[in-house]
């Protein structure tokens, strides 16, 4: 090597060193989602403006959620945690943390208060809140139908009238798992959407949803991925699918499906953030955690996709959609209009019972 | 070559032969074929390494995690040895709540990520539902209990004051368990230790793994029935025609998997492509359309479309190799055409048959991403079930119990198979 490129060589070291001291060293977040309309909006709402505001960090998306649990536990006991922030469902989040895999969280020290000053612990939704869980969005699962397979004047519009396969006949696409299925039974039985659980836990329970079941099961198509719903509808392939209600947002306004959503019954269940323990980006997490879960953010995020923000606060804020125009307020899970009979799913109750009916619910569906 | 020749020509007295520079051929001859060795050692080294670290290896932990079973033990020393003496009858005594407040309380004082009682929680839950529930609840509020403990651990969860709960405990307070295999049959533990078939809307594997066999023989038996003609015909063929056709049977093999069994639900869904002919033509009245998807039907046609290649391949190349002359000269000895293929011919397409049956079987008996597309409830496999608990109930101990069962059940199917046909009858190629 000659001196000459000797020297240049060690200006160039010596530069890199300087503009390294001047801004902060360049740092990459992993943050596991969705995938889909879902990262997208949390693409806009949260991700770039993070970014814009911190030049050094560069925000990956990871569409590993669907698997997030298995990834959580396999990282962890490799002792090679490369995931930062990980969306998923309170119930595998409540999993994880009496795993250990996740960290406990203290909302009221690491998040950002309302704008009027009310705790985070306050400004969340009644009961979104977990040890390890800070909730982003309220999705509902919701029942969907094909205005076309039915009469003008005899459209349906309640759970009961997915179990009426008399005045309203057709196939029905159902998710294969007992959650929702068995709670709409209970309730399309008649009993009150507060004490669906309370029954669900009973042996006796179990049977009469599962007997209620029966009256549908040669009408019923089972889907397993969350695309499956709104494509079975398109086809014509059914009459009711139940489908999340984003999905069924985007089908109807976005794609123009002609589709129809029964907000009653509606199974409300949360979708949040989780830190993986020992993740190599702790405090760079944190920071963003404080900013992607404020009121404006939140707020900001419907504008994309059709799912509710968790804070009380924000839902004031929430606008127009950001390609169509349209108002978001009438189409959130949480708008008075649609909340009006609400199932708020039981995760605690899925956590300790969940093996148990998906065996059942799996040898009554090979039946 | 010429050393080799060397060698068999010698006579009794080899050892008085030398090469050029003095020393006894023999020697040159072992340093050589040492040499020769190491080289094909080292050649296979990496496939060898490969094949222990990402495929030995994990099977040996799979096997592993099906029976390893350290969350009770670690977590509640103690309170099992305080259960040494209960005899599975009624609720234990005080000393037994006071064990287990002392093991809840100790482990609670340890940092987060060492904390025992999450996991005990879960894997209590496999055998007991709300056991979990039970671990959490009490564990939020331990640390203020007071003697009596029994009665405080009763306030915080009913499930303490059941025998139930307590016989689990005792009973899985092992660092090795069966429970997972006997779980994946379908069987239990009833009160008396014995083990019980479960009650009878819980039973699943079993059956399904029965279904799992029989779609893939079905599937294979399908591979076959299509894939033999094509093989003969391309295989018949002059050689430029039969590589053109060739792409077109590899065509599958190129296109995503997500893609094919798309294009299947077009084809075959109730308003789909098919069902849509029938009815304009006549054949099927708008009502009575043919379900075709969503059933075992559609993982059968699905899969054996996607498995066609497995099949086809070693059939041609065993069929390639089979002279035209035979089946003529069998003609000319005055056998009919059916005879002949009969008697000379298909003997011959053995081996070939053999190799993709066995191929198409073990890869569709594995298989999960088609059957959870267009299986709907009846044309699930094993494999899904496997996944699930891999990936969403995180149960891995019966994942690895199920994955056990099903290699062991291949294995011994390629046992029954070497010993009725033989596996050295096989021609992969």
């Amino acid at each position: 090597m000659s001196s000459t490129t000797k020297l240049f060589g060690l200006s160039a070291a010596a530069s890199v060193l300087a503009l390294s001291a001047a801004a902060q060293d360049p740092v990459s977040l992993t943050i596991v989602s969705w995938g889909g309309a879902y990262t997208a909006s949390q693409q806009h709402a949260y991700h770039e403006p993070f970014m814009e505001m911190n030049s050094h960090v560069t925000i990956n998306n990871d569409d590993g959620s669907a698997n997030a649990l298995a990834g959580l536990r396999a990282q962890s006991q490799a002792g090679n945690v490369t995931w930062d922030l990980v969306d998923m469902l309170p119930s595998d989040a409540q999993l994880a943390c009496d795993e250990g895999i996740i960290m406990q969280i203290d909302h009221d020290a690491i998040l950002a208060a309302a704008p009027d000053g009310t705790a985070p612990t306050e400004d969340f939704l009644p009961g979104s809140l977990g040890e390890c869980f800070i909730p982003q969005i309220v999705y509902s699962t919701v029942l969907t139908y094909r205005p076309g397979a039915f009469p003008d004047d005899a459209q349906p519009s309640s759970i009961a009238d997915l179990f009426d396969t008399e005045n309203f006949p057709g196939r029905r696409a159902l998710q294969d798992r007992p959650g929702t299925n068995m709670e709409w039974a209970l309730y399309a039985d008649g009993v009150d959407p507060d004490d669906i659980y309370d029954v669900l836990s009973t042996p006796e329970g179990v049977d009469r949803a599962f007997a209620k079941l029966d009256t549908i099961k040669d009408d019923i198509i089972f889907w397993t991925e969350g695309a499956q719903a709104p494509q079975l509808l398109a086809d014509g392939e059914v009459a009711f699918a139940t489908g999340y209600n984003g999905r069924m947002f985007d089908a109807i306004e976005v794609e123009g499906m002609d589709a129809a959503i029964i907000w009653d019954g509606q199974v409300v269940e949360w979708d949040g953030w989780v830190v993986p323990a020992d993740g190599p980006n702790e405090e760079l997490v944190m920071e963003y955690l404080y900013f992607a879960t404020d009121t404006q953010r939140l707020a900001d995020q419907a504008k994309f996709i059709s799912y509710g923000p968790a804070r009380a606060s924000s839902a004031e804020l929430v606008g127009q959609h950001a390609d169509l125009g349209i108002d978001m307020a009438p189409h959130m899970p949480t708008n008075p209009d649609n909340y009006f009979a609400p199932i708020v799913l039981d995760n605690d109750f899925w956590v300790d019972y969940g093996d148990e009916l998906r065996e059942r619910f799996a040898n009554w569906m090979l039946q | 070559m010429s050393q080799a020749d060397a060698t068999q020509a010698a006579p009794p007295k080899r050892e008085k032969l030398v090469t050029a520079d003095g020393t006894p051929l023999r020697k040159a001859l072992e340093r050589a074929n040492r040499r020769r060795k190491l080289t094909a050692l080292a050649l296979v080294t990496p496939l060898l390494a490969f094949i222990l670290i990402f495929f030995a290896f994990p099977i040996a932990q799979m096997m592993w995690r099906s029976v390893d079973n350290p969350q009770i033990v670690n977590a509640l020393p103690r309170t099992l040895q305080a259960l040494e003496t209960w005899d599975g009858q009624g609720v234990p005594d005080e000393p037994v709540f006071a064990a287990l407040h002392a093991d809840m309380v100790e482990d609670l004082e340890r940092p987060r990520r060492e904390q025992a009682i999450g996991p005990l929680g879960i894997r209590l839950n496999y055998e007991l539902s709300a056991a979990r529930s039970a671990i959490s609840r009490t564990s939020r509020a331990v640390t203020d209990f007071e003697a009596p403990y029994a009665d405080a651990f009763m306030d915080a969860h009913r499930l303490w004051g059941q025998p139930e709960l307590w016989r689990v405990i005792k009973r899985e307070g092992r660092p090795l368990t069966l429970s997972y295999y006997i779980a994946a049959l379908d069987r239990e533990y009833d009160e008396a230790g014995n083990i019980v078939q479960r009650d009878e809307n819980r039973r699943i594997y079993v059956s399904l793994f029965g279904r799992t066999l029989a779609l893939s023989l079905a599937i294979t038996f399908m591979t076959f029935a299509l894939g033999f003609p094509i093989a003969y015909f391309l295989a018949n063929l002059p050689m430029r025609y039969a590589n053109l056709l060739m792409i077109a049977v590899l065509l599958p093999f190129w296109t995503s998997l997500l893609v094919r069994t798309s294009a299947w639900i077009v084809l075959l869904q109730q308003q789909g492509v098919i069902n849509e002919l029938l009815v304009n033509i006549g054949l099927i009245s708008d009502d009575n359309r043919i379900s075709m998807i969503y059933n075992q039907t559609g993982t059968i046609i699905a899969m054996t479309h996607i498995l066609l290649p497995f099949m086809v391949l070693p059939l041609y190349s065993v069929m390639r190799t089979i002279p035209v002359s035979y089946t003529r000269a069998a003609k000319s000895l005055g056998a009919t055409p059916w005879t002949a293929f009969r008697r000379v011919y298909f003997p011959q397409t053995l081996p070939g048959i053999g190799a993709g049956g066995v191929l198409v079987f073990i890869i569709s008996i594995g298989y999960y991403i088609t059957p959870a597309l267009v299986g709907g409830q009846s044309g699930r496999m094993i494999s899904n079930e496997i996944a699930r608990h891999i990936q969403q109930s995180l149960n891995w101990g019966l994942a690895a119990a199920l994955g056990t069962m099903l290699l062991v059940g291949v294995l011994v199917l390629y046992w029954l198979y070497n010993r009725l046909v033989g596996a050295d009858s096989l021609k992969l190629g």
